[in-house]
Parts: C-alpha cells; structure tokens; sequence
C-alpha cells in the first residue's frame, strides 16, 4: 500500500494538467461574466446615429424588451457578427438597437449602407464614456435588457447560430413570459 | 478577437479624394503635416500628460493605475497599457479622483461595471478562498507527508525499510546508518 502512494500521487498530477489543457482548449480566458446581470441597465442619454440632434435614453426604451449590440466599423469581429444579425436578427421578435461604440459617425454610416443595418436603432457613443457603465471591453458584445431597463444576458464576441439557438433565444423567451 | 484598427480608412479614402486637385507643392506640405500629425497622435497615446494638481497626485494615479488590470490586454494593468479601453479608464480614474473620491471608492466604481476582474489583488471572499489558501492547504499537506515519514523513519518502526537488519542483530551499528541510506 505503501508503495502505491507515490503512483497515486502521479496519476492525481496527471488528472490535474489533463483537466488544465482540457479547460483550455474550450474556455475563453478573455471571457470577464459580467457584474450587471439583473441589475438595471445604466441611464444613458446618446444621440441617434443618423439624427445626432435626437436623444435617445434609457427611459425612452422602457416598456418592451430589446437587445443592444455594441458595435463599431473599425471592429473586425462585428463584421463576422453582421452576416448572423442580418439573417437572424429579425426572427428574436425584439427591436434590435445598434450601440456604435467609439466610432466615426460617417464611418459607421457608411459601414452601415454598405453591409446593409439589421438595427431598428442606432445609438452612437462616440467618446466611449457611457460604454464604461456598461461594462463594455471589446466590440461585438450583446445585452438583453428587458422591459424593465434591466440587464438580463450578455454575450461577449460575435453572437453565432448556435450561441442564439441555446442562450439567447431562451433568454428572450424568458423575458417575454413576464412581459408579452 | 477585438483587434483595434485604426481610423486609417477613412483618411486615406478622403486624401485620394482630393489628390487630383490639388498642386504638388501642396501635397508636399500636406504629407509633411501628416506625418507630424501621426507623430503627435502616437506620442498622446503613449504619454498623455494629464494636468495633474501636484506630484502627491500624480503619485497616488500611478500607483492606483498600476493595481487596476486592462481589461482588453488582459496581463497588462492600466497603468502601461496602450489599449484604447484603458486610456478612456485612465481618463476615467483621473476624473474620479477630481471629483474627491478615494481609491478604495475608484477600485469599486470599476469593479461594479468590470467584475473583480480588474483588481490584480483579488478580495477575499468565499469564491476565492481555494485562490488565497490553495497554496499554503498544500503547503501544509505536503508538509504533513514529510513530518509523518520523517518520524516513522526515525522511530524505525520498518513500514519503509523493508530491507532493514532484524531488531538486535548488529545493534551497535545499526540503526543510525541503515536508516538514511536508502
């Protein structure tokens, strides 16, 4: 018995740089969970992108469920997200408002002709500071915020086929069961 | 995943734009002014001098910016990093701190909107004790191991030296020798 222990020890060894290469191989060390999930989304008060003299607030988009996706036209990974927002932003059933995060406002104008807006609204922050309340550290990110103003999912990066289909789809029939 | 890239597109399309207008000389002394202007824009990036009250001040920004993680170059704290996030939470910091708030209320601040995160000291709080004491529970554990052999060993209760001379054979050299060359 005695001299099974260093063997044990071994295999416990084992069993620990396995589970480490394994964890790594699929966990995205760049992936922070957000602290503002279900608490109310931060007040903001931003200009439309393509009407800088109207304010869009917080308050203004109580009263139904939406998903706010922060994205910019220098960010190389919205443009991976957009094709997936242009195929299925439509079918989540909520309005989907477009965050252009510390961007050129003819840039994201341009950016948004081009490759066609699956937006309803876009919100420009073009100094990044209200992006701060909410926690933003890298464009793509994607918040449900329900019809109460607060934050109930988060994505980080591009949202693809399957991370809709099994988390945010859910999410936002979650949502809507409170609030039809 | 979020490699920034500069607003570059934009400048190079509005200059081709004008090329055909304007007079070589111009374009000359419009090249020259570029340069300097992309030598003046890297320098801010990279210095930023922020109009700090005194030296007290500046002292208390570095060393508080230095505890603060980026949250884009994750191994980076605020301090030296060039991440476009963390010069707008440099600025942030720097604005808290006019405000009158202390460190203690400026670390909150960001970690109610970046988690723990970015602290680089992370608090002591059940979802962190394996962090804090995982260390030393096998420190004491590997500690232990040694103690326990260490003793038998000594006591010559022969679970370890199989090969060990019977009890009262060669009890004048025994023991002492026999137990440590193994």
């Amino acid at each position: 018995m005695k001299r099974l222990i260093p063997f044990l020890v071994f295999v416990l060894l084992v069993g620990l740089f396995g589970f480490g290469i394994w964890w790594n191989t699929w966990h995205d060390a760049r992936y922070v969970p957000s602290p503002l999930i279900d608490k109310p989304a931060p007040d903001f008060a931003l200009p439309k992108l393509d009407a800088p003299g109207q304010t869009v607030t917080k308050a203004s988009l109580l009263g139904k469920p939406y998903l706010l996706n922060v994205f910019g036209s220098w960010c190389v990974a919205c443009a991976e997200e957009h094709p997936v927002l242009m195929a299925d932003g439509r079918q989540l059933g909520i309005p989907l408002v477009g965050y252009d995060y510390k961007d050129v406002p003819d840039d994201a104008r341009r950016w948004l002709r081009e490759h066609g807006s699956p937006y309803d609204l876009v919100i420009a922050d073009q100094s990044g500071r209200t992006a701060i309340d909410f926690g933003v550290y890298g464009a793509p990110e994607s918040f449900l915020i329900d019809a109460k103003g607060v934050i109930r999912y988060k994505h980080i990066g591009p949202l693809t086929p399957e991370v809709i289909a099994q988390e945010l789809q859910p999410a936002i029939a979650a949502v809507k069961r409170e609030a039809p | 995943m979020t490699a920034r890239t500069p607003r570059r597109s934009g400048f190079s399309r509005d200059s081709s734009q004008c090329r055909s207008r304007l007079k070589p000389l111009l374009r000359t002394a419009l090249l020259v002014l570029l340069i300097f202007a992309g030598h003046a824009f890297a320098a801010s990036g990279a210095i930023e001098p922020l109009p700090f009250k005194d030296h007290a001040q500046e002292v208390r920004f570095q060393n508080l910016t230095k505890q603060l993680r980026c949250m884009v170059c994750q191994n980076e704290n605020l301090a030296d990093s060039n991440a476009d996030l963390a010069r707008d939470l440099r600025l942030e910091v720097f604005q808290l701190m006019q405000q009158g708030k202390s460190d203690a209320e400026i670390k909150q601040y960001l970690v109610d909107r970046y988690s723990d995160f970015v602290l680089y000291d992370p608090p002591l709080k059940p979802g962190t004790w394996l962090l804090w004491f995982g260390p030393l529970a096998i420190l004491l554990a590997g500690g232990a191991v040694v103690t326990v052999a260490v003793r038998r060993r000594n006591r010559g209760d022969g679970a370890i030296d199989d090969d060990k001379p019977a009890e009262g054979g060669q009890a004048g050299t025994g023991p002492a020798d026999t137990g440590d060359d193994w």
